[in-house]
């Protein structure tokens, strides 16, 4: 049992990727990615999120009505978001400036839905909660990379901290001013997917189609 | 959760209940909404001070940022000494002691109907417009006015957008101008954040020598000149509709010409 829960903590950090494997939870990622500090308090609030709503939906999956599920799900799910932006506005308010409407948009974020519904319905609730977990780390580990990349090349610096002084600053690094726009993180995003499909060739999915080879008559 | 062989009492036959059947449905409905809400409303109710005391934080620092004398290293609080609040009564552009500076809150007063009016020529889209506002004034070393910091709010495209205007100490060239609440779409409409156009309003002019409001933020460049002229947000026609009539509104008659007027005769 420890090494089953073990392997669903580690699994969707490379294995079974939100991001690069599920392809879910890309419209976060491209928009907060351009800055480290957010991308880090965007994947704690998701890991949090995804954690306590999965365990809270295991907990009384075995009383939620099928008809009405994918509602009570949202419901447990959109209160789960209203706390960490409440709690960001109190705590880290300068963040949750920029983050607001993200927050809000982890509500609709594919990967805490699929979660729910694919994991926590049929599981119990520890095992949700390490699921959550792990697939909060997944989609975290993913736009860390993409922030890191975007962050130093975008703007020279790591968490605010200057790495490469920029020429507006009378250094020598010229930003690439493309890394700081959301479609610069589909590149990234896409070329982590090529990475880690090299990597592990199984990822890759099967092709629908086969092409025929007709032998000459 | 009722795993139970024998169910007892009225909630363990209940909950026995295939989770399908109608009652069970309505009944998982409504708890589950229930105690979302009171978990989500309990968190709203505690953190509320928490939260009022970073927007005021905020607050300050956007008047700190719009005066250019914003120091992050510096405490707020501190920083914020500087500025001399003054409650202004439009109407006259001069001072009033009536009320106390530590607890006048400006959108209380333009709710209240005995400190506001309604408005009948209402182009910044608020509604009712307060009697009184508060103001910062920025003095020198010398104790000379350097900047005046006016507040001023209007109707965009989704939201009301609340900011500060700062001017010179003639009352006619703008310092910056700065929002600092609104909902404004991002990257369209929010770019009213963004520092490159917050830059383009400064060093711009109110009146021409008529004392005619010139001031504009739109597309073209118009006729006064380029002194006069904000270029426009592009793809944010609303918002930027919405800053050109707010503006106009607040440096005008019913906005804050008395008292710029005021300002300009040495009167304050």
């Amino acid at each position: 049992m420890a090494h089953k829960r073990r392997e669903m903590l580690i699994d969707p950090l490379v294995d079974n990727n939100p991001i690069t494997l599920q392809v879910l939870g890309i419209c976060s990622a491209l928009a907060v990615t351009s800055s480290l500090q957010v991308a880090f308090v965007m994947s704690i609030a998701v890991t949090f999120v995804t954690a306590f709503s999965s365990m809270f939906i295991s907990m009384i999956r075995n009383q939620i009505p099928g008809s009405i599920r994918i509602i009570v799900q949202m419901v447990v799910i959109a209160s789960l978001v209203i706390l960490v932006d409440q709690m960001l506005k109190a705590f880290a308010f300068e963040i949750s400036k920029t983050l607001s409407v993200f927050v809000g948009l982890i509500i609709t974020n594919c990967i805490v839905m699929g979660r729910a519904e694919a994991f926590a319905m049929k599981n119990p609730p520890i095992d949700s909660f390490i699921d959550g977990v792990g697939n909060g780390l997944g989609y975290g580990l993913i736009l860390m990379l993409v922030g890191v990349i975007r962050e130093l090349f975008g703007s020279g610096s790591l968490f605010g901290v200057t790495i490469l002084e920029t020429v507006n600053n009378g250094g020598w690094y010229v930003p690439n001013g493309l890394l700081l726009l959301p479609p610069s993180a589909f590149f990234i995003i896409g070329l982590i997917i090529w990475a880690f499909r090299a990597w592990k060739p199984e990822q890759v999915e099967e092709r629908e189609y086969k092409i025929q080879t007709v032998e000459a008559h | 959760m009722s795993e139970d062989q024998k169910p007892k009492g009225a909630i363990g036959r209940f909950l026995a209940l295939p989770p399908d059947s109608v009652p069970k449905t309505i009944f998982i409905a409504v708890s589950v909404c229930l105690v979302a809400s009171m978990i989500v409303s309990a968190a709203a109710v505690a953190l509320r001070p928490t939260q009022a005391v970073n927007a005021l934080k905020d607050k300050q620092i956007n008047i700190l940022q719009v005066a250019g004398i914003y120091d992050p290293n510096k405490d707020v609080l501190e920083s914020f000494a500087a500025f001399e609040p003054q409650i202004l009564e439009l109407e006259t552009g001069e001072f009033t002691d009536q009320f106390d500076i530590a607890t006048f809150d400006d959108r209380d007063a333009a709710d209240d109907p005995a400190t506001s009016v309604a408005l009948d020529d209402d182009p910044a889209g608020i509604g009712r417009q307060g009697k009184f506002v508060t103001v910062y004034l920025l003095r020198d070393d010398a104790g000379e006015i350097d900047k005046v910091i006016l507040p001023l709010h209007g109707y965009g495209l989704w939201s009301t957008l609340y900011g500060f205007i700062a001017l010179e100490e003639n009352g006619n060239d703008i310092f910056g101008l700065q929002f600092y609440e609104h909902a404004e779409t991002p990257g369209l409409g929010a770019e009213v954040d963004n520092p490159r156009w917050k830059a383009l309003w400064n060093g711009k002019k109110l009146a021409d020598e008529t004392g005619e409001l010139q001031i504009s933020v739109t597309k073209a460049v118009p006729a006064a000149g380029a002194d006069y002229h904000i270029d426009a947000l592009a793809g944010a026609t609303l918002t930027t509709v919405g800053v050109h009539n707010l503006v106009n509104f607040w440096m005008g008659e019913t906005g804050y010409q008395p008292f710029l007027d005021n300002l300009k005769a040495g009167g304050i």
